[in-house]
């Protein structure tokens, strides 16, 4: 599994998902073509079932299309098996999601360095990552505090600093704002934009709020398995 | 190696996050390998209690008595033959390497001054205190002389001097035995209690003044060898029932009208039976086993369902199927093996207590701690593979969209 830098870095081409056969048959996803490249700060909407929550799936090697093509930086991931995408999830890809996530009774300095465990990075070593992560999204004050012991936005930023602790080339945000309110919001969109902008990670982000939208670079909306519209967002919403 | 460092480390921050649930989950094992232990331990500090206790009586004891023994019916003992003075001498004189010691015994009420206590006497000739394993602490033994005459002269066991005297002086008081009344010339030693009988619970005379003072009769009631060594009794045995077949004309066909016990026999029989015994507690005890290692199942799976959430996570971040299996098999491995050791700790120090609470010896089976030890981590290893299979092949997906 070699990548390659000129490839662009996500490109799907006529993926499709379908789910059951004959009279149940449903697609989910009815034919995307999508290219993005390194850089960019896509915002992803659309209403649910729309599609959109597939095409993540499959963007971040969590699910395969069932039919099409999906490239990561040139590897064909419809051709590697469940531990090779899950290498390539490890160190590539970074997840963040609605509902936070986080290891419950575990600090957040342990749970950001939880995906260096994994890249069997040496304690001493995950310790400074992690903590250096934390003072990256602001919490650096916070390491020792446990999920319950934190804000829904602290942990929301305890989870953006577990994505970015391993560095990946692309950061997949799922409704990372759905549990919080319009300030905290606000504040994590603008620590994504930061990121986006300062360690050039690319950001795939689902978002229902055209106001939130609006920081992307480039806005996609679903609807019935498509995308229907695909461009700056003053010209999409 | 880094794998299975990276997954121990894991499965101790899971185990000390959930410490209580982790405790309980491990409390089956913890109880079936401390049974397991105290079990055979005990068992085998039985065993070797009731081998200390026969060593005590002397492992080369036989002994004779009148009677039809075990094969006889009820009721029937009293119409055999009793033994006489003559047969012990028949059996000094033909059978090598044997020490004789025939004896009269009955059991009586004594008194001294206004306290009484019924206890048994025994009449026997000089050699009783050998062919028993037993001695004199103060105080001397019978002369020739009060041997030959029946002399009212005795030696006193502890527990009578106990109940009697307190802590006055027994040596040189008179005694009386039912009607006799007789002089304390000596204090056997301590023998404690072997069998459930206290050994010491005894007076001592010469054989003639049982018979003729107290019994008013001839008649011997035991008769006492001892083999030269433990592994010649059977030999001494045969050779007494054969012998005394022979002096009691008894013919071919007839049953025999006595019986000789040896210490041996008996100790092989109890023996047997005490470690039958064990065995069966031991193997009641692997069945807790077995069951804490359900247990254990039981939980992992539970919390297996109950972090679907966070396995989703862990899937999402990269942790392949074989990780995460690992990390839940190892936590089910340390949980029973952490179970397995606290249980030992438990077992060992619970035999210890019984050991001393029950006046045995006590007896550690390191063999048992072993393989008890190596057992917890097996069932942890075997119980908990089924969980983490389940959680090794959750679909990241579902996993995180579980409530």
């Amino acid at each position: 599994m070699s990548t390659d830098d000129h490839a662009p870095l996500i490109e799907l081409r006529g993926a499709q998902k379908v789910y059951g056969r004959g009279e149940a048959r449903v697609a989910a996803l009815a034919g995307v073509d999508l290219v993005i490249e390194r850089g960019e700060l896509v915002m992803v909407m659309g209403s649910s079932g729309s599609g959109k929550s597939t095409c993540m799936n499959i963007l971040g090697c969590l699910d395969t299309p069932t039919a099409g093509e999906y490239r990561f930086a040139g590897v064909d991931v419809g051709a590697l098996d469940r531990n090779q995408r899950t290498l390539l999830r490890r160190h590539y890809l970074g997840f963040v999601f609605q509902s936070f996530n986080l290891l419950a009774r575990t600090t957040a300095l342990d749970n950001v360095a939880l995906p260096l465990v994994y890249r069997g990075v040496r304690a001493r070593e995950r310790r400074r990552r992690a903590q250096q992560a934390l003072q990256d999204v602001g919490l650096a004050d916070r390491a020792d505090h446990t999920p319950a012991q934190l804000s829904g936005g602290q942990q929301q930023r305890v989870a953006i600093a577990r994505a970015l602790v391993s560095e990946p080339a692309v950061l997949f945000a799922d409704e990372p704002t759905g549990n919080l309110d319009t300030e905290r919001s606000r504040e994590i969109i603008e620590l994504l934009v930061s990121l986006n902008r300062e360690r050039s990670i690319t950001v795939v982000m689902v978002t229902h709020e055209p106001e939130l939208a609006v920081y992307g670079s480039r806005v996609l909306v679903f609807r019935d398995g498509r995308i229907v519209a695909d461009g700056p967002p003053a010209e999409v919403l | 190696m880094q794998m299975l460092w990276n997954a121990f480390l894991l499965a101790m921050s899971a185990i000390r996050r959930n410490g209580v649930r982790s405790a309980l989950t491990a409390l089956g094992v913890v109880i079936g390998v401390a049974s397991v232990i105290l079990m055979v331990d005990l068992g085998q500090s039985a065993t070797r209690n009731v081998t200390e206790q026969i060593s005590k009586m002397g492992p080369n004891l036989l002994f004779v008595r009148a009677g039809f023994g075990r094969r006889g019916a009820a009721g029937t003992r009293s119409a055999a033959r009793s033994l006489e003075r003559a047969d012990a001498e028949a059996i000094s004189r033909e059978l090598r390497g044997v020490t004789v010691a025939p004896a009269a015994s009955t059991s009586a009420t004594v008194v001294y001054g206004n306290l009484n206590y019924s206890t048994s006497i025994v009449g026997s000739t000089e050699d009783y205190l050998e062919v028993r394993s037993r001695s004199i602490s103060r105080g001397r033994s019978f002369t020739e002389q009060e041997r030959s005459e029946a002399a009212p002269v005795c030696i006193v066991g502890t527990t009578v001097i106990e109940e009697l005297y307190g802590t006055a002086e027994p040596l040189g008081t008179q005694l009386r035995i039912g009607r006799l009344s007789c002089l304390v010339i000596g204090v056997l030693s301590d023998k404690g209690e072997t069998m459930g009988e206290d050994q010491d619970a005894m007076i001592l005379t010469p054989l003639a003044t049982v018979q003729r003072r107290l019994l008013g009769s001839d008649d011997i009631t035991d008769i006492f060898v001892s083999a030269a060594s433990a592994d010649d009794t059977a030999r001494v045995k045969e050779e007494l029932e054969s012998l005394l077949r022979q002096r009691r004309g008894l013919g071919p066909l007839d049953d025999d009208d006595f019986f000789v016990r040896d210490m041996q026999e008996l100790a092989s029989a109890l023996e047997g039976t005490t470690s039958t015994l064990t065995s069966l507690l031991a193997a009641i005890a692997a069945v807790s086993l077995v069951v804490g290692g359900i247990g254990i199942m039981n939980i992992m799976l539970v919390s297996v369902t109950e972090r679907t959430r966070e396995i989703g996570v862990r899937i999402a971040i990269g942790a392949l199927p074989r990780e995460v299996l690992l990390q839940f098999l190892v936590e089910a491995t340390v949980l029973s093996v952490l179970g397995g050791a606290v249980g030992i700790v438990l077992g060992l120090v619970g035999s210890y207590l019984a050991a001393s609470e029950l006046e045995m010896p006590l007896v550690i089976a390191w063999e048992v701690v072993i393989v008890a030890f190596a057992v917890s981590a097996a069932i942890g290893m075997a119980f908990g593979f089924i969980p983490a299979r389940k959680a090794a092949h959750l679909d990241p997906i579902d996993a995180l969209r579980h409530e």
